[in-house]
């Protein structure tokens, strides 16, 4: 049942969007750093011999900063967007901060993709675009792994493809990240809403935990998927709150975190019970085991 | 490498018959060995342990040397017996040969311009192993399933995994933690191996029936001193593993084993062996088959970095850290991710036990945690819950 | 134009509430709108009505000194807005302020609770609805205490 047998059986054929299986990186070269917020930075890169790094939205990499050390981070680009390689980076840890640091003209190696994706069937594929509504919610950060997911939702929206529901939850309005791509997602057709824990004096939107949107989003419960990704207890009480309102459990993904270090299946860091994250994630369907394992302590 | 023997479909075919070697046979094996171009390496005795080491011919052999094991304890004795293989497993696996404990991958040099990698030299000659037990062999296996044959192959190991030469002998003196018959992994061996031996020292001298289970170990056995096995020879062979798998200290039910653990996730006993088990890692060290490890960075004076992969242990606080914090934070959750990896998880990743039932990390626990015991009382209290329900009877 | 009874069962606050019981309520209601910025409640005074919020958000709010009124929750359409009807002192704790232009049923708590003391059965499934609004309330409260998005990166 683990997102890898979806996987499988996806038409999308995974097979050509996993990296090599190879500890050493691919040197990229960052050519434009964006300050999301205060911690939080989007770095485009683009490989130093060329070519373009093929993945699918949801799906991460490794990347080294030389000396330091090695991280997993989402893409947060979108397949469709010709330009370069996208991550967005919290500043929380050794690794992560250098990689905040770094400049325009820094050299950071890559490894990847890894990982499953957000399934979805991209409309320039030839298929049909999925006629479902989509609700997809993200918290904080969370919003960086399902960019390039939201990306591809808008764009099939346009071709037939089921309306799309974005709702975002954020600590305070200053740590909203990604202010244009909302903007421009409203514009394009998809219902936006963000929703803050803490409200300042100038904050006009709404202020709450990020389920209480659920309620008057107006997607139909019953013909819609969700995809969630955000602090696991978020996410955990996101996904509770939707099969209350009649989604099935099997229409919810969501994106999980454990400790990665090698992306490979190797170094066995990522064990979530009986998934390997880094194999049979990150997005894994909420349905079932995954509900247990979000559960249980200390899994 | 074990490509499979031919079959003898005809008579003249001899390759795959058993064949019967006596000490100065096993000493020219080595000695082929090693003129093939293979790096020997068998059992010594060394620091007072049965470990993996570099051999040159029988002598290196720890002939005549016993062990005693039990949970937390190992001792070595001397024999006055010549027998060569009469210990159980020690603390060291084979694991090691192929997984080293710390891997350097790659050095860098960084210009402004570029970075260059080197990539880590591997090991010039191909491995022999003469004297892995069958619990280790099957322990390989295990590691092949995560390191060669999953999503991604690791070419460190698989590459050296793959060229190596494994001669198997099996077991005749399991020791008190041993549980190969429950696992399926011993003490007898069919099939896999280049060469599997069976040491015998009864009236009809001391010698080894030797199968051939590659080409590869065909070719190695061509031109060692040898006899045809007789009838006599294979019923003594019988005779080996029928008293090893007699005298097997233990026991784990692995009937039902994984969905019994998977179902008692809140079981009482995880408090309990939290509050004995120390968070050592020991047993992880010792164990054939765990493979976690770090990806670790450095950078010396010089500005070279490198990245090495070291072993890690599950019980390590940093093995789940997540920025912030560790997922399993209590000792007793540590040992229960331990354990049922091992039991039942490790199916739902690799499609096999974890446990080969080599009884090292019962004998090497500082404190004796078994887990065939600890296995049998959840077995025995099924369905026990961390708090107990309230009473529904009546009363004040 | 919808009688009350119609408005009143739109919303998921009386979902399911049977037709005798709906026509009581009907009875202590009526349908109010506040353009942006107007008051629903005011800290400190008199709580004698809730509103069951058609359309548009409200914000609760409480003023401080310098900072001017400080948001702690918005609530949109399918809300409840006012509990303090409910328990003596019978007084307002926070602002409540329209955001946008807000349509929504106001209930008399006075007349509710004396047809509830009449009624006991519709009283337990007043109590009941209010219950079960006030511990989901209750529950995001505490899950915004937690500071989800704050000490930890989601990656």
């Amino acid at each position: 049942m683990s997102a890898r047998t979806l996987h499988e059986d996806a038409s999308t054929g995974v097979s050509s969007h996993r990296g090599a299986g190879s500890l050493t990186p691919t040197m990229h070269r960052v050519v434009e750093r964006i300050r999301e917020t205060g911690d939080v930075v989007t770095l485009c890169l683009e490989p130093v011999s060329g070519g373009r790094l093929d993945f699918l939205p949801g799906q991460f990499n490794m990347l080294s900063v030389f000396g330091v050390g090695e991280v997993a981070i989402s893409v947060s680009g979108a397949p469709r967007d010709p330009g370069p390689l996208r991550h967005t980076v919290r500043d929380v840890g050794a690794v992560s901060h250098a990689l905040s640091e770094s400049a325009v003209g820094d050299l950071i190696g890559v490894r990847g993709p890894f990982g499953s994706d957000w399934q979805i069937v991209p409309v320039n594929a030839g298929a049909a675009a999925d006629p479902r509504d989509v609700v997809v919610v993200a918290g904080g950060i969370g919003l960086a792994p399902l960019r390039g997911a939201v990306h591809e939702l808008v764009a099939a929206h346009r071709e037939g493809g089921g309306r799309v529901f974005l709702l975002v939850g954020a600590r305070e309005p200053s740590q909203i990240v990604f202010n244009d791509d909302l903007e421009a997602w409203a514009r394009d057709g998809a219902k936006v809403m963000v929703s803050v824990d803490r409200a300042t004096p100038k904050w006009p939107g709404r202020v709450g935990l990020v389920t209480t949107l659920l309620g008057d989003a107006g997607f139909d419960p019953a013909n819609v998927r969700a995809m969630l990704c955000g602090p696991e207890i978020m996410m955990r009480f996101t996904a509770r709150a939707l099969v209350d309102m009649g989604v099935d459990p099997g229409a919810i993904l969501v994106s999980l975190e454990r400790n990665m270090q090698c992306g490979l299946g190797w170094c066995g860091h990522c064990q979530l019970g009986p998934l390997l994250l880094c194999r049979d994630g990150p997005i894994v369907a909420y349905a079932g085991l995954v509900s247990q394992l979000l559960s249980e302590r200390e899994r | 490498m074990s490509r499979p023997a031919q079959t003898p479909d005809g008579p003249g075919v001899k390759a795959a018959d058993p064949v019967v070697l006596g000490l100065d046979g096993l000493d020219a094996l080595i000695t082929k060995l090693s003129e093939s171009g293979y790096e020997v390496k068998g059992p010594v005795s060394r620091g007072g342990a049965v470990v993996p080491g570099s051999i040159s011919g029988v002598d290196d052999l720890p002939a005549g040397v016993h062990d005693e094991q039990s949970p937390g304890g190992y001792r070595l004795a001397q024999g006055d017996d010549g027998r060569l293989f009469a210990w159980a497993v020690g603390p060291g696996s084979w694991k090691g040969e192929f997984f080293p404990a710390h891997q350097e991958v790659w050095r860098a040099r960084a210009s402004d311009e570029a970075i260059e990698f080197t990539e880590a030299a591997r090991e010039a000659a191909p491995l022999a192993i003469v004297g892995a037990r069958p619990c280790e062999f099957r322990a390989l296996e295990v590691l092949d399933r995560v390191l060669k044959d999953g999503a991604y192959r690791d070419p460190r190991y698989a590459d050296r995994r793959e060229a190596a030469f494994v001669a198997v002998v099996e077991c005749a003196s399991p020791a008190s933690t041993c549980f190969c018959t429950s696992m399926g992994t011993g003490p007898g061996i069919e099939g896999g191996f280049d060469l599997a031996l069976t040491e015998i020292d009864d009236e009809g001298g001391h010698r080894f029936v030797v199968r051939v289970g590659s080409e590869d170990g065909s070719e190695m056995l061509d031109s060692v001193p040898s006899t045809k096995a007789d009838a006599g020879d294979l019923e003594a062979r019988a005779r080996v593993l029928e008293g090893a798998a007699a005298n097997m200290g233990r026991h784990l039910q692995t009937e039902g084993l994984a969905g019994l653990l998977a179902r008692n996730m809140d079981h009482p006993r995880w408090s309990d062996v939290g509050e004995r088990c120390l968070s050592c890692g020991n047993c992880t060290l010792v164990c054939p088959t765990c493979f976690c490890s770090d990806v670790h960075d450095t950078t010396d004076i010089s500005g070279e970095s490198s990245r090495a992969r070291v072993w890690s242990s599950c019980f390590d606080l940093d093995h789940s850290y997540l920025h912030g914090g560790a997922v399993r934070a209590s000792c007793s959750s540590r040992y229960r991710q331990w354990m049922t990896h091992k039991l039942s998880t490790w199916w739902d990743q690799f499609d096999t036990s974890g446990c080969v039932g080599c009884g090292r990390c019962v004998t090497w626990c500082p404190v004796g945690i078994d887990i065939t015991e600890e296995a049998a009382f959840i077995a025995a209290s099924d369905g026990a819950t961390r708090v107990s329900p309230p009473s529904t009877r009546g009363g004040s | 134009m919808k009688t009350m009874d119609e408005l009143l069962s739109t919303h998921p606050f009386m979902a399911d509430l049977d037709a005798d019981a709906l026509a009581i309520v009907a009875g202590c209601s009526r349908n109010v709108v506040f353009e942006p910025g107007e008051l629903l409640c005011v800290e400190g005074e008199s709580a004698d009505t809730f509103y069951l919020i058609r359309r548009g958000h409200v914000s609760l709010d409480v003023h401080a000194p310098g900072r001017g009124p400080v948001v702690i929750e918005t609530v949109g359409p399918g809300a409840v807005v006012g509990w303090s009807w409910l328990i003596p002192p019978y007084r307002w704790t926070f602002d409540a302020r329209a955001k946008s232009r807000v349509g929504a049923v106001a209930i008399d708590g006075a007349c509710l609770r004396g047809k509830a003391e009449m009624d006991p059965a519709l009283g337990f499934a007043l109590l009941s609805r209010i219950s079960k609004e006030l511990l989901s309330r209750l529950q995001a409260t505490r899950l915004r205490l937690l500071d989800l998005y704050g000490g930890r990166d989601e990656r």
